[in-house]
């Protein structure tokens, strides 16, 4: 017998009054590839489960005017993949979404769940950082919006209230002469949990950078906007110097743990060797030169 | 709580069953169903043994409710053979021994398939990764991918024919 509850509301109200309802035994399900795993090891018992894959806002990537882009929080990495435009403009995001988990998973994860998730080494969310994503949040209240560098607070943990959910996505329109970049460390080619990940965006005048920003994860209790990496950036022509500045910014926010899959050592130093490696590659990006993909 | 009922299509037919809320799919086409083609590995997502298609799209049925399915369209691999006339992948995995013991050939299946039908002329890198989330620990893994990539010139044949 079974006393949970399944549903699947069609609109956001009605999603925000089931986990209201439910006084913190809901949970969200989108793509269900964390979800269904922690209910079966017990880490996570909801009482009600609120399926938010029939709501439009909620499954639908739309072109903002301007050149940005909404992503409803439970878009498939799959769809989001598939997207020309959003590939275009946000490389290094899709990219970064694109590296969870297996074919099969990116059949259903999403970059909404994955930031819900709140792990500090969630592969989307240091791109995201770095695109300087806002995340539409909807709750008892009403809607709110939370730059994406605030919406984690500590390893599984984030900043929604009871009640709340995460309803999209907003990626604002790059600059011209803009890109973005996504690499992660691990210890396999493919389906593994990032030792460092990071996301570099950059905007070039000239072959100078006007503007940057960097997201590092996995080295911290939460991912981080590493505002010095970006400011030893911005000016340069992304001359060893600087960017060897950059990599030092990186390596000074790192407050990584020692886990099997790297040591506080390793952790900070590759964080600084990514660093280079992805402006790199974000500047190539932006300056029209292609570039393939990290795998 | 009462079942959840669920009316969802199961390789093309109608099917209707009930369900509580966190039965997952896999759980529901190997019991009530009784389609234990889709084989249960780690049950988290990583082996892909339970790999099917929702609306076309590669899925692991374990990390999915069975209650989800309402109103898609699902693929599993005894939806692969028409009648007694295997799939071209099916015949080629026998005639290349491209499986031992079998608990992952049902998931590798679907998966090549849902490729091929995307992509029908995948370099050996692109299978490689697309199958990345189908674990076999028998084979090694060569055989499978040299009998995807033998189908896929077969069928590109079969379609210029």
């Amino acid at each position: 017998m079974s006393d949970i509850k399944y549903l699947a509301p069609g609109t956001i109200e009605e999603a925000v009054k089931a986990m209201q309802a439910a006084g913190g035994k809901g949970f969200v399900l989108a793509g269900g590839t964390d979800l269904l795993v922690q209910m079966r090891s017990g880490a996570r018992e909801p009482q009600t489960i609120v399926d938010v894959k029939k709501i439009p806002e909620m499954t639908t990537i739309e072109e903002l005017p301007g050149g940005g882009f909404r992503i409803g929080a439970a878009v498939s990495g799959a769809v989001i993949g598939e997207h020309k435009k959003l590939v275009a403009a946000f490389p290094g995001v899709v990219e970064a979404i694109n590296l969870i988990g297996s074919k099969q998973v990116q059949g259903r994860a999403s970059a909404g769940g994955n930031l819900c998730n709140s792990s500090p080494a969630a592969d989307s969310v240091p791109a995201m950082v770095a695109a300087g994503v806002t995340v539409q949040i909807a709750g008892p209240n009403g809607r709110r919006e939370v730059p994406v560098e605030k919406f984690p607070t500590a390893p599984g943990r984030n900043c929604l209230q009871p009640g709340e959910i995460v309803v999209s996505l907003t990626l604002p329109a790059p600059a011209a002469g803009s890109s973005d970049a996504y690499l992660r460390l691990i210890p396999r080619t493919e389906m593994d949990i990032a030792v460092v990940g990071i996301g570099v965006s950059l905007t070039l005048k000239d072959g100078t950078v006007t503007a940057a920003r960097v997201g590092l994860g996995a080295v911290a209790p939460t991912v981080l906007l590493v505002e010095d990496a970006a400011k030893a950036l911005v000016g340069s022509k992304l001359d060893d110097a600087a960017l060897e500045k950059a990599a030092a910014a990186c390596r000074a926010a790192c407050k990584p743990i020692n886990d099997k899959r790297g040591t506080i050592e390793y952790r900070t130093k590759i964080s600084g060797v990514l660093l280079k490696r992805a402006a790199k590659i974000a500047a190539q990006r932006a300056s029209g030169a292609t570039v393939g993909g990290t795998h | 709580m009462a079942k959840l009922h669920v009316t969802t299509k199961i390789n093309g037919e109608e099917v209707e069953y009930l369900c509580d809320a966190q039965d997952s799919m896999l759980d529901v086409l190997r019991g009530p169903l009784g389609l234990t083609g889709s084989k249960e590995g780690c049950g988290s997502g990583d082996c892909g043994a339970c790999s099917i298609t929702v609306d076309g799209r590669l899925t692991c049925a374990c990390l999915m409710l069975a209650a989800e399915a309402e109103g898609h369209d699902i693929g599993t691999i005894e939806g692969l053979a028409q009648g007694e006339k295997l799939h071209p992948l099916q015949e080629k995995f026998i005639e290349m021994a491209a499986l031992q013991c079998g608990i992952c050939t049902p998931g590798v299946l679907v998966a090549a398939k849902a490729l091929l039908d995307r992509n029908p002329d995948p370099t050996e890198t692109e299978v490689r990764f697309w199958l990345a989330g189908n674990l076999c620990r028998c084979t090694g893994y060569d055989k499978i991918i040299r009998a995807v990539m033998d189908v896929a010139a077969d069928m590109r044949k079969t379609v210029a024919a």
